[in-house]
């Protein structure tokens, strides 16, 4: 018999995301105000983590792939950054 | 016919031909991350030009799709995480089976997107099609909507991407799973959690605003 079975990492990846899912879910029905938009962009960050660390296998990397893996995201930091500090700031 | 070698003659070994190919799909993965950004930026510019417009038609999408969507999803790339785990010659038949059913979990996801489309169509919240709603919120409203079917649309694009390469390397690793198949099967799987993480983010800019407030 050869292993077939899913490593426990990923199963707990998977509940953990479906949990987050619903909390996520829940949460936004419970009046916060402008904190409803950090919670829902905070939860889905780390489902975003979850995903490229167990699912991505990022945990299991180092040097040059985390590299290129945060290459994109220092981009994307560079273009959120900017193109929104006028409209952020604008009074 | 002679064996073709396993890798091509500018690696020096099979894990330095698999390690490029990752390097190769990150990069990949960063300009996607910047085509998507593009959105986002958008997207925050108009939801913070018209708060109570993106709040409004954040409440006319239908939050009871996007959740099972969002679930699919996620399930979809845990059994592609769990056939790159399991990949070799002994388990083809489970990894051909993981992937087939990552692949219509995919095709569920794409049919139901299509019911959710022909309910807003349905609503005349179809920019440049039809359009109606009053108030004077309406143009904001109309901004999110436009942000909503292009950023779904790209979306759903890579999902149907996404599943011709899940079933295409499920009938070719079926036949010889080498580690060339693994290394192809990786960077496929690479791709489809791509696809899940950017639904994620536009899960929660499009379906969960302005629920608790109306």
């Amino acid at each position: 018999m050869t292993e077939w079975r899913p490593p426990l990492a990923l199963v707990g990846a998977w509940l953990a995301l479906l949990g987050l899912l619903a909390l996520t879910v829940t949460l936004a029905y419970v009046p916060l105000g402008a904190g409803n938009a950090v919670v829902a962009l905070s939860i889905g960050t780390i489902k975003a983590v979850l995903v490229a660390a167990i699912f991505m296998e990022l945990r299991k990397r180092h040097g040059l792939t985390l590299v290129f893996a945060a290459a994109g995201l220092f981009w994307l930091g560079i273009l959120l950054w900017l193109g929104l500090m006028d409209f952020m700031t604008r009074t | 016919m002679p064996e073709p070698p396993a890798f091509a003659s500018q690696f020096v070994s099979v894990p330095h031909r698999d390690h490029t190919a990752e390097l190769g799909m990150w990069l990949f993965i960063a300009t996607e991350v910047l085509l998507f950004g593009g959105l986002l930026l958008a997207y925050f510019v108009y939801r913070h030009a018209f708060p109570q417009s993106f709040a409004e038609g954040s409440r006319h999408t239908d939050i009871l799709i996007g959740t099972i969507n969002t679930a699919i999803l996620l399930t979809s790339s845990f059994l592609v995480a769990w056939a790159v785990e399991v990949f070799s010659p002994a388990t083809v038949r489970i990894v051909t089976w993981l992937l087939v059913g990552a692949a219509c979990l995919g095709l569920v996801f794409i049919a139901l997107k299509g019911i959710e489309y022909s309910g807003e169509y349905d609503e005349r919240l179809v920019p440049g099609v039809d359009f109606q709603f009053g108030g004077p919120l309406a143009n904001g409203v109309q901004l999110f909507f436009i942000f909503y079917f292009v950023a779904t649309a790209i979306h759903a694009v890579h999902m149907l991407i996404g599943i011709c390469l899940l079933l295409v390397l499920a009938i070719i690793g079926r036949r010889a799973p080498t580690t060339r198949h693994h290394a192809a099967l990786h960077s496929a799987a690479l791709y489809w959690h791509f696809v899940d993480v950017v639904w994620i983010f536009l899960f929660a800019l499009i379906y969960l605003p302005g629920r608790a407030s109306s």
